[in-house]
Formats: C-alpha cells, sequence, structure tokens
C-alpha cells in the first residue's frame, strides 16, 4: 500500500515545491503571486496529465504500454532529460512581483517586474550582468573599448569583466588553474550526488523486488527484466542519465558562481541564464498548442469517420481548405491580429510579462488552429475502421446511441493514435517556435525563448571573430530537447501502436 | 480405392527433416514452437503436417524454407533435401533453392502476390530463374501455366493485376508462380484456408494434379481433417512442435492411435453427432519454455496414466509407415473412437445448469437433471417456453438490401448491388435454420439486416408479428433486447479497451433498465458460469483470452439481454476444430436450455449438419433451396446446393473421382453484372436456353421443401 503512494506523491511534490514556496512568500508579504494565462493553463495540463494517469492506472493495455517505453534504454534516458526540462518549466510558470524594499513595515507597492520561481533561484546568473558580449568562461570583454587609465591617458584594450573572474587578481596566470580547480571541485559535488543516487536507486529497486542490495545492484547492471517476465522499468539507463544531468549541473554550478559559463549576450545577459529561460517558451508552445488542437482534432475527426455521409463531406471540406492555406501566412496574419488588438488595448495588461504571455497564448491558439487537420484525418481513418469492427456492431445492437458508442467504444480505442500523434507532434511545435520567431511572427521580442535567441545570434555570425556561443547554447539545448522529445516519441509509438512490434508476438502458429 | 493417390513402392525420399528445434525468443523466455520434429517426404507422394494453432507446422514450414521470422532460431536439426542439408548452405545458395527446388504456396493470396504487378509479371519472375530464352518465348510458357492451373482464357487474364483476380484465382497464379520454376517439392501452408468450399476443392484437385504429374513431392500444411483425407498420402500429426503421429492416410482415417488425434477426429462434426454432444479436448495448445517433463499432451488427455508426466514418451512403431508417440498405445488402441463415450465434453453438470435458472430475469425453464441426457437430440425444442406454435417467431419476406455503387466527379450513384434481393425466411422458437452460401453471397448481410444492423431496402420483417422495419431508433429499442448475434471474429467483437465484465454489462444497461447494478452483477456471474468461464474473468481483458474463450464472452454478451431470438454469424469459422467443437456444443446446450430461435450463419457444411433443423442455401442474393436440414442434405434438389455438397472434404465418404468433377464449378461471377435468367446459369451443368431466359421461382420439391430450379431432377439423390 505504501509502495502505491510512494509515486503520486512523488509526482505531487516536485511540482508543488515552487508553488508551497510562492504561496509562503505570500504569507509573508514577500511577493504578490501574478497568474499568467499560460501558466494558468500549464498547471491545468500538469492536473490533467496527472489525473489522467490517477485514472488510467487500472487500465492494463495503458500500463503495459508505458512499462514497455520505461523498460526502452533511449526512452528511460530522454523520458529524464523530458522531466529536467519540465521542471525547469514549471519553476519557470510560478510568477509573482517582489514587493518593492519600502521605507515603512508594510510594503508600499509591488514591483513591475514579473519574476518566476527560477528567476530566484537563478538570481546570481541574473543580476551579474556584464555591458556586452563576452565569451564562455572570459575574464575580459570581447570587444575592445577606450578605457581611460589612472594617468589620464585613454587606451583601447579588453577591459576586465565586472563579474566574469572579478575575484581574479591576475587573470593571465591565475585563470585556467582557476577554472580547472572550481571545475573539477564541481564535478566532484556531481559525483556525490550521482553516488547519492545510485545508492536510493538500489535501495529502491531492492524494496521493489525483495532482494538483497548487492543482487540489485546487479540486476540494474544486467538490466534484467523483472521476475515476473513483464518489462521492468530501464534502471541502468536511468542511473546514467541522473548521473551524467548531476555532474554537468555541478560542473555548471560550480563555475557560474566566478564565470559566465556559456558567455554573455549583446546586452550582456547570461546565455546560460537566457537558455534556461526559452525552456519554458519551447515547452508551452510545445503542449498548450496540442491541448488547443485536441478538441478540434478528436470530435471532427471521430464525427467525420463515424457518422460518415454529408456529416463526414462538410468537415472533409473544412479541414481541406484548412489545410490548402499555407501556415505561415495563417499564422502571420493571426500575430498581426493580436498585435493590433493589444495595441489598441494597452489597459488590459498591467505589465510587459502579461503582455508577452497574452501573445504567447495566442501563438499557442493561432498554431493549434493552423495545426489540428493532420490528428483529425487520422483520428477519421481510424473511426471509418473502428466503425466497421464488430464490437461497434454488437453495441449498435444493444441500442446504444450515438454519443454513448463514441465515448464508451471509439475514444477508447483512439487514445493511442492521440497520444503518437500529440508526442511525434511536440518537438515540431518546438522547431516551429523557433523559426516563427526568427522570421518575426513568433512570440513577443521582449520574450525569451530560442527564437528570439537565433534571432539575436543571427545578426553576429557575420562578425570576426564570430560570436559563437549564443547560437551554440541555442543549439546544444534545442538538440537536446528535441531529440529527447523525438526519442521519447519513438518509444510511444512502438509500445501503443497495435500495428507495430506489439502484436507480433500474438501472431505465430496458424 | 487406388485412385493413383497410393503410394508407389519404395519411392525415393526427396525432403528428411531430423530432428528440428525452433525457438522464438518472447518477453518471457524462448518458446520451443518446434522441438524435435521428424519428417519426411517421398518424391510423387503428399505428406500432410496436421495440426491446430499454436501446433507450430506452419514454423516447420518457415524453418525448411529459412524464412523465419527474426525472433525466432533453428537451434539445431537437418533439413535434407536431397540429400544436401539445407540449414548448412550459405544464404547464397539458399535462394536457389527456394523457388528452384522447393516452390511455395501460401494461405492468404491477397498478401502473396504484389499488387502493383501484372500476374505475367510475377510469373516472369520464377521463369527467368528457371530458363534463359527470349522473352516471347517465356509469356507463352507463362500462358500454358496459367492453363494449366485452370484459369479462364489465360491470353487476356496474364495481364491483370491481382486485385482484378477473386480469391481462388489469385491461389491458382500463385500455384503457377510456385510451379514457374519447376520445383522437386511444394510447400503448400493452408494453401485452401482462406477459399470457399467450392473454390476450395478444385485448388486442392489442381495441387493433386501437379503433385502426380511432375512427380513433385508436397508437404501440405493444414489443420482440416477432410482437406488431408482428400489430398494426402501421409500424414504427420503435430502437436506442441512435436509430431505426435505418422501414418499412410487410410490407416490414420480407420483409427488414429494417438489420444490427441482421435479426440481431433471425434470433435469434427459430421453426420452422426447430430445426437449427441461432439467430442472436445479441454484447454488449448500449451506452450513450453522449458523441456517439459513429460509427454506434451498429458495435461489435456482423458487417458493420461501417471507415467505419461513423468516421462517423454518414445516413438514407437504399431503398423506399417505407423509411429506414434504415445506410452499408453497398446491399451486404448482397440476402442471404437465411435463407441467411446466422450469422457469430457465442457457441457455444465445438469446440477450448474438447474442453477442458472432460478433467479434474477433468467428464463425460468427449470430443466431437472434427470431430463438432459435423455433430452439431448439437439433439434427438438425441449423447453417448456417453447409454445407449441406454428407461427413463426421470425418472419421475413421479400427482404431487400442493396448497396449503392459510387462513381465519378461528385460520386454520384451509378447503379445498386443487390446483395440480399427478396428473401424470404421463417424462424421458430427453439429450432435452429442454417442460412448457408459461399463468401459475398449476401448471408452476412441478411443477418445483420434481421437486427437492423444493416438497413433493408425493401421487404417485410416481423418479430413476433411487429414489424421491425417501420420502427425508428428509439422504438426498436424493446425489439433489440429480443434479438441479439454472435459474430464471426472473436478478435475483433470484443472491445480491447473494455473489461469482459463492462462488455457484458453494456446490454443490459441499455436495454434492461429495469435490472440494478446488483442484479446485473449477479447475472453477469451467472452467464460466465453458464459459457463455462471461470468467475475471475469478469475483470479481465479480451486479450487474456484465447479465441475460443473471447467468442464464450460473446456469447453471453448476447445472451445477457435474454433474446429469443439469436442470429450467429460464422461463430466457429474463426477457431479450430476442438475450440469449434466446445463452442457448438455450448451453443446447442444453451439453445435447449432456453428455447432460443436460431438463425447459424455459415459456410460450413458439416457444422450445419450438426446443428440446423432447416437449412436456407442462399445464392447471390436469393434463396435457391429451402427446406429441413435433413432432406436438403440427403436429397438436394437445387444444382448448387449438390456442388457445395461434392465439394465438402469429408473424411468418411471413400474418395471417388466422381465428387471431383462434380465440384468443378467455376469462380463466383461479378456481382454487379446483369441479371437476367438464372443466376447460377453460368456454374450450371444442367442449364438450358430456358434458364437463360427466365429466372426461376421456388417450387416445393417435396414436403416442406422448395428449390428455384427448372430442372427436376429424378431420384431424391443422385450422385450421393
Amino acid at each position: 500500500m505504501r509502495r502505491g503512494l510512494l509515486m503520486p506523491a512523488f509526482a505531487l511534490a516536485l511540482p508543488g515545491l515552487p508553488l508551497a514556496a510562492a504561496t509562503w512568500a505570500w504569507h509573508q508579504g514577500l511577493a504578490l503571486p501574478v497568474l499568467l494565462w499560460t501558466d494558468a493553463l500549464v498547471w491545468l495540463l500538469v492536473i490533467a496529465v496527472l489525473a489522467g494517469f490517477w485514472l488510467g492506472r487500472r487500465s492494463e493495455p495503458l500500463r503495459e504500454g508505458w512499462r514497455r517505453v520505461l523498460a526502452d534504454a533511449p526512452a528511460m534516458a530522454s523520458a529524464v532529460v523530458l522531466a529536467v526540462f519540465v521542471l525547469i518549466g514549471l519553476a519557470d510558470s510560478v510568477h509573482v512581483r517582489l514587493a518593492l524594499p519600502a521605507a515603512g513595515a508594510a510594503s508600499s507597492g509591488w514591483s513591475v517586474e514579473v519574476t518566476s520561481a527560477l528567476d530566484l533561484v537563478l538570481d546570481d546568473l541574473r543580476e551579474r550582468r556584464e555591458r556586452t558580449y563576452s565569451a564562455p568562461l572570459a575574464t575580459h570583454a570581447f570587444q575592445r573599448e577606450t578605457v581611460v587609465g589612472a594617468d589620464g591617458r585613454s587606451v583601447r584594450e579588453f577591459p576586465r569583466l565586472r563579474h566574469g573572474g572579478a575575484h581574479l587578481a591576475d587573470p593571465e596566470t591565475e585563470h585556467r588553474a582557476d577554472i580547472l580547480r572550481r571545475g573539477l571541485s564541481g564535478l566532484l559535488a556531481g559525483l556525490l550526488l550521482a553516488v547519492l543516487v545510485g545508492v536510493v536507486m538500489v535501495a529502491l529497486v531492492a524494496r521493489a523486488r525483495a532482494m538483497p542490495w548487492r543482487r540489485a545492484a546487479r540486476a540494474i547492471l544486467r538490466s534484467d527484466t523483472a521476475p515476473d517476465g513483464r518489462p521492468a522499468p530501464h534502471w541502468l539507463a536511468l542511473g546514467v542519465t541522473l548521473c551524467a544531468i548531476a555532474l554537468l549541473a555541478g560542473l555548471c554550478t560550480a563555475l557560474s558562481s566566478h564565470y559566465h559559463v556559456l558567455g554573455t549576450s549583446k546586452v550582456g545577459q547570461s546565455v546560460l541564464y537566457l537558455s534556461l529561460k526559452s525552456v519554458r517558451t519551447s515547452l508551452v508552445i510545445g503542449t498548450l498548442t496540442t491541448l488547443v488542437l485536441l478538441p478540434f482534432a478528436v470530435v471532427l475527426g471521430i464525427m467525420a469517420g463515424y457518422f460518415r455521409g454529408w456529416v463526414d463531406d462538410l468537415i472533409q471540406y473544412v479541414y481541406t481548405v484548412v489545410e490548402s492555406i499555407p501556415s505561415v501566412l495563417l499564422i502571420a496574419a493571426g500575430v498581426l491580429l493580436i498585435q493590433v488588438y493589444m495595441e489598441s488595448n494597452p489597459g488590459a495588461f498591467a505589465t510587459a510579462a502579461q503582455r508577452a504571455d497574452f501573445r504567447l497564448l495566442m501563438l499557442c491558439v493561432i498554431l493549434g488552429v493552423a495545426n489540428w487537420t493532420t490528428l483529425a484525418r487520422l483520428l477519421r481513418g481510424e473511426a471509418l475502421r473502428l466503425r466497421e469492427l464488430e464490437f461497434v456492431q454488437a453495441a449498435h445492437a444493444f441500442g446504444l446511441s450515438h454519443g454513448r458508442i463514441i465515448a464508451r467504444h471509439l475514444l477508447p480505442n483512439t487514445v493511442h493514435v492521440v497520444l503518437i500523434a500529440s508526442v511525434m507532434g511536440f518537438s515540431g511545435l518546438v522547431l516551429a517556435e523557433a523559426v516563427l520567431s526568427y522570421v518575426g511572427v513568433g512570440v513577443d521580442p521582449s520574450m525569451i525563448s530560442f527564437g528570439t535567441m537565433i534571432n539575436d545570434a543571427r545578426l553576429e555570425m557575420a562578425r570576426e571573430p564570430m560570436v559563437w556561443w549564443s547560437l551554440a547554447a541555442t543549439f546544444a539545448f534545442m538538440l537536446a530537447l528535441v531529440l529527447a522529445a523525438n526519442l521519447f516519441a519513438d518509444a510511444v509509438r512502438d509500445a501503443f501502436d497495435p500495428r507495430g512490434g506489439a502484436r507480433a508476438g500474438q501472431g505465430g502458429g496458424a | 480405392m487406388n485412385d493413383g493417390r497410393a503410394p508407389v513402392a519404395n519411392p525415393p525420399t526427396l525432403l528428411e527433416v531430423r530432428g528440428l528445434r525452433t525457438w522464438m525468443q518472447v518477453p518471457g523466455g524462448r518458446v520451443r514452437a518446434v522441438d524435435g520434429a521428424s519428417l519426411e517426404v517421398r518424391r510423387g507422394e503428399t505428406l500432410a503436417l496436421l495440426g491446430e494453432s499454436g501446433s507450430g507446422k506452419s514454423v516447420t514450414a518457415a524453418s525448411i524454407l529459412r524464412l523465419l521470422p527474426e525472433a525466432a532460431r533453428i537451434v539445431s536439426g537437418e533439413v535434407l533435401l536431397d540429400g544436401r542439408d539445407l540449414l548448412a548452405l550459405p544464404e547464397r545458395e539458399m535462394r536457389e533453392v527456394r523457388g528452384l527446388r522447393i516452390g511455395m504456396v501460401f494461405q492468404e493470396p491477397m498478401l502473396s502476390l504484389d499488387p502493383v504487378m501484372r500476374v505475367g509479371a510475377q510469373i516472369d519472375e520464377a521463369l527467368r530463374r528457371r530458363h534463359r530464352e527470349p522473352a516471347a518465348r517465356r509469356r507463352l510458357r507463362a500462358i500454358e501455366l496459367l492453363r494449366s492451373v485452370g484459369l479462364p482464357q489465360p491470353e487476356r487474364r496474364i495481364d491483370d493485376y491481382p486485385f482484378q483476380f477473386s480469391g481462388g484465382m489469385r491461389q491458382r497464379a500463385m500455384l503457377a508462380i510456385a510451379l514457374a520454376g519447376e520445383p522437386d517439392l511444394l510447400v503448400a501452408d493452408e494453401p485452401t484456408t482462406a477459399l470457399d468450399v467450392t473454390t476450395q476443392a478444385q485448388v486442392l484437385d489442381l495441387l493433386m494434379a501437379a503433385v502426380r504429374e511432375r512427380g513433385m513431392g508436397m508437404l501440405l500444411i493444414t489443420h482440416d481433417l477432410g482437406v488431408v483425407a482428400r489430398c494426402a498420402q501421409r500424414v504427420a500429426v503435430m502437436y506442441a512442435g512435436e509430431i505426435v503421429e505418422t501414418a499412410p492416410v487410410d490407416r490414420f482415417l480407420e483409427g488414429p492411435r494417438h489420444p490427441y488425434a482421435r479426440r481431433l477426429m471425434e470433435a469434427l462434426p459430421r453426420p452422426g453427432s447430430r445426437h449427441r454432444p461432439l467430442a472436445v479436448i479441454p484447454g488449448s495448445v500449451p506452450v513450453f519454455t522449458t523441456e517439459p517433463g513429460g509427454c506434451r499432451f498429458a495435461s489435456r488427455c482423458d487417458q493420461a496414466i501417471p507415467g505419461c508426466s513423468i516421462e517423454a514418451p518414445p516413438v514407437r512403431v504399431t503398423g506399417p509407415g505407423h509411429e506414434v508417440r504415445c506410452l499408453r498405445d497398446g491399451a486404448t488402441a482397440g476402442a471404437e473412437p465411435d463407441s467411446q463415450a466422450p469422457a469430457s465434453t465442457d457441457r455444465p453438470t445438469p446440477a450448474d445448469a438447474a442453477a442458472g435458472m432460478d433467479t434474477v430475469g433468467l428464463d425460468a425453464s427449470p430443466v431437472q437433471p434427470g431430463e438432459v441426457d435423455p433430452s439431448w437430440p439437439g433439434s427438438l425444442p425441449q423447453s417448456p417456453t417453447t409454445r407449441v406454435d406454428d407461427r413463426p417467431l421470425l418472419e421475413v419476406r421479400g427482404l431487400r438490401v442493396r448497396f449503392p455503387v459510387r462513381g465519378g466527379a461528385m460520386r454520384r450513384v451509378r447503379g445498386w448491388i443487390e446483395a440480399v434481393d427478396g428473401v424470404d425466411l421463417g424462424i421458430a422458437r427453439g429450432r435452429t435454420l442454417a442460412l448457408v452460401g459461399e463468401s459475398g453471397c449476401g448471408k452476412t448481410t441478411a443477418g445483420k439486416a434481421l437486427l437492423r444492423l444493416v438497413d433493408a431496402s425493401g421487404g417485410e420483417l416481423r418479430l413476433d408479428g411487429v414489424d421491425l422495419r417501420s420502427l425508428g431508433r428509439a422504438a426498436l429499442r424493446p425489439f433489440r433486447a429480443r434479438a441479439q448475434i454472435v459474430f464471426q471474429d472473436p478478435y475483433a467483437s470484443l472491445d480491447p479497451r473494455m473489461r469482459i465484465e463492462e462488455t457484458l454489462d453494456e446490454g443490459m444497461r441499455s436495454l434492461r433498465p429495469a435490472w440494478d447494478a446488483r442484479q446485473r452483477s449477479m447475472r453477469i456471474d451467472r452467464l460466465l458460469e453458464e459459457v463455462g468461464l471461470p468467475a475471475d474473468a469478469r475483470r479481465r481483458f479480451p486479450h487474456q483470452f484465447s479465441g475460443g474463450q473471447r467468442q464464450r464472452v460473446a456469447i453471453a454478451r448476447a445472451l445477457s439481454v435474454e433474446p429469443e431470438l439469436l442470429v450467429c454469424d460464422e461463430p466457429t469459422s474463426a477457431l479450430d476444430v476442438s475450440v469449434q467443437a466446445q463452442v457448438l456444443n455450448l451453443l446447442r446446450e444453451l439453445q435447449r436450455r432456453r428455447g432460443l430461435a436460431c438463425l447459424f450463419i455459415t459456410h460450413n457444411l458439416a457444422v450445419v449438419e450438426t446443428m440446423a433443423d432447416e437449412v436456407a442455401v442462399m445464392y447471390r442474393g436469393r434463396i435457391v433451396e429451402q427446406g429441413s436440414a435433413g432432406r436438403v442434405l440427403a436429397a438436394p434438389a437445387h444444382p448448387y446446393t449438390r456442388a457445395l455438397l461434392a465439394a465438402v472434404p469429408r473424411i468418411e465418404v471413400p474418395r471417388d473421382p466422381g465428387t471431383v468433377a462434380a465440384a468443378a464449378v467455376p469462380d463466383l461471377p461479378d456481382p454487379v453484372a446483369d441479371r437476367e435468367g438464372c443466376d447460377y446459369r453460368p456454374r450450371c451443368p444442367l442449364a438450358s436456353a430456358r434458364c437463360a431466359r427466365e429466372r426461376p421461382r421456388a417450387q416445393p420439391v417435396g414436403p416442406g421443401h422448395v428449390a428455384a430450379c427448372h430442372e427436376r431432377w429424378g431420384d431424391p439423390g443422385p450422385g450421393r
């Protein structure tokens, strides 16, 4: 019984932590919570996903499917990577306005700047700005500047950075050793964390399978299947990925206290900070868009396939028309419309963050409206197939209403299609955001996203020597996110698609 | 007796398989799909490899050809073709063997031909490997091959695509491809399972002729004892990866020695089986991942002795060419299979039957324990609920169902396919009417139209005097509870995402609103018991059940709302013989107990003999002959019925060449072609000028027996 509660408690605790912290801060009068539109939807989605798992926990086909997903090493590794991204995104989805440092005891007002829980955690990174570009781990600025020396003469030189390596007396000699020392200590801390993770994992496995620790550790290393022959989670992949992330996190944390690990941007912001902030934008676009398109796709697609006749003709006509409009055009028009609306109603938005957020939400809606057709097509085909199956005919013979047949028989049997399409669509949407922001019809320019980062970096590509770190960081982060999403989606498809390998075991003989 | 099928004295061995073991990697371990199988095929003879699904016969064939799925591996053994071990050959040489030395014919003609290649080109691919000659010469050869497999107008059809062929024609084309390489050995994996009974007869004849004329050997894989009896000289029975009995066919049919083979034979529905339950084998073929300690059949065998589960039985020779893998051969061989009481049927005990009757909405027909056995003759309505009442429960007059043929830019209706064209039927309570015909004749559509699952376009449909066709969706609901259906495919008829209890609950909730949740739950328990499923089945999902068990669930679902009429749409055609026997027994038992009227739709005439009181034979949407089962089967009046009966592969009828000739009818013609005169005319041996002019009407040919044919048959049963 206790084991059964462990997972849900864990699942609730992780995203719940930033929420609890925000509530606490509000009680203390330190901050005023701000609920942005996308925040509300993101948390709604979290609740929906948790509820979905809760409701589906007894459905054997679903459990079997997820078991197969987690037994796959790449899928497990990418699930861990995705989970880290999701945690970053969720921490960035709790927004507050901090109390202004007031003269009196009771705060006089709230800052106009909306900060997130992630901002507060990364306060150091956010605050320590340089004047402009600096290379990763640099101690001196990237450009020569005219500096007026103590003796009154002006010299063209690379000035020392305000924060990067500022503690070094003589960067020439100490720089390398200092980085090495800090890097090693960071790696060591990461290693300690990784060992801790490993021990906890072995303990969990040992308890779950009721075996001594030593044997549990061996089972993990050999990535054995569970004793009952069912696919077991790939603990080894989980452990290795967690260790890699712990090492990376340790390294970055140790170095970033005195350096800019990924350099700084044009206005001197830490690129690491920008990259971490971009994660939320990507996740919001990738998930909320799916949320927007699902009702259209599911309702219309299944209706078209189930009812056929004129309903089918009408729905097919609609989505054929929608599909034949170039989606960039549709999106550009939609974004322009939003912009006009926002400019004519400036009073509707208290802060710049709320403006940017509204635009992000609308972008999701527009992307959703432009993208529902593919899934609708898939679902129509599936419904066409299902409606001819004998269990649906049996339901007709029982006099069930159309609504009940759709709800009881068609919807549950198309869940795998929706699941696969959503997960596969995620990475496409993340990339679409980058492209749209680059073209200029994406998110608000003030909003930090991979698209705006690329757009900014593009201007510096021609510079000699090149400012490469902005683009490189974007590339690395997006690659990690999209690759993980794609690997995960592949595993989900393999596990849930009945036409895939899942059925292979049932054939045979004859 | 000797019709050219008897083996020539000591023909040379062509293929020899020795101790073949092929294991399959599955998530739970390694399944021993084939585990020490040995067999041999001689030149000019056909060896039938007989077994139920899961016995490993297809894997054996795939191992011989080395065309195994990735998960499977040949662990040990030898496959000798003319003394050369195929398992030791490099893949390059093996490719030469496939097609040129060994020809293949597969089960599914839809899947084994390339849909985007002309048939001629596919034959040419095989011909090119054998003959180095100009394309024009090869084309002539291909035409000749198509002619030799009985394809009409081969000069024209050679340039057709597979989709322009019917199932039987595709299987002929497949055979032509297999023969094009002039192989020594033909491996045919269930070559006729997907075909209609008349087409099956023709394709089997073709295969036999090819083997005889070309002096090839054939390994014929089948689950059908009738096919074995018709085609093979020797038979090897496979069970759970092992060959349990090898024998010459004649000896085998006289009396198989292995208990499994004997049970398989007894499970077959046949004329004598009408008045007693069919024998069944409890359970299903087991799967072994480790070496089983004793006999693989011991757990299902009704004659097992303690030694059976300890020691693997040795192969014993019990006669010329007759080998059996059983410890107890001598002890049971004397027993005549037919006289032997079926020791295990899946019939519930009388106590169970009575217990299932008392409360909650079950129709009150208490069966006294003593009544069960004497009253077995399944044909007579025994249940007290059956009013002695000549008025049929269901009356169908002139039922028509048509489907539009669409085409053109706006998908206008261009014409109509008359799937059901003026069908008259009547079923009384407690009686079974069998609707028989080939695939595509409209019998399933007719069955669905009776339940208004398909809308009829004309005719009358009366259930207990009420015209169902005039009712709307809502008004129809009360009648839905009175007529239910059991579908053909047990894998498609249960929602994979619903627990068994949800599936069973659904209909009661919709159609029996008076029953509360507790009553429904009690009924689910009782239904499961009634169809012979364990009580814990209700919490499980369909994928956890075998095909036969799923069909039991489907029957329970249909019975859950207490129907008076049950439409059974080929309920056993997807099942193995032993499982079919279980399901047929169950249906008969339930019908007898509840006084159900039953419309039994089937293409299997052997099943008709076991199940039906009356028979209606359907051809291209019309009933061509109708009457009591005894009369129609014993004295068929319509030439189509006679052809169907002649084509059924039987195990007891002496195989005489005359039946083969009578079965040689052409394939089912195009359903949208013109319909002047008698539909059966193109296939009919008796067709006259009158048949082309005038459509025959149903005329009485005996008491309660009508046939739609202009011709009269002199004696009651010529040719049978």
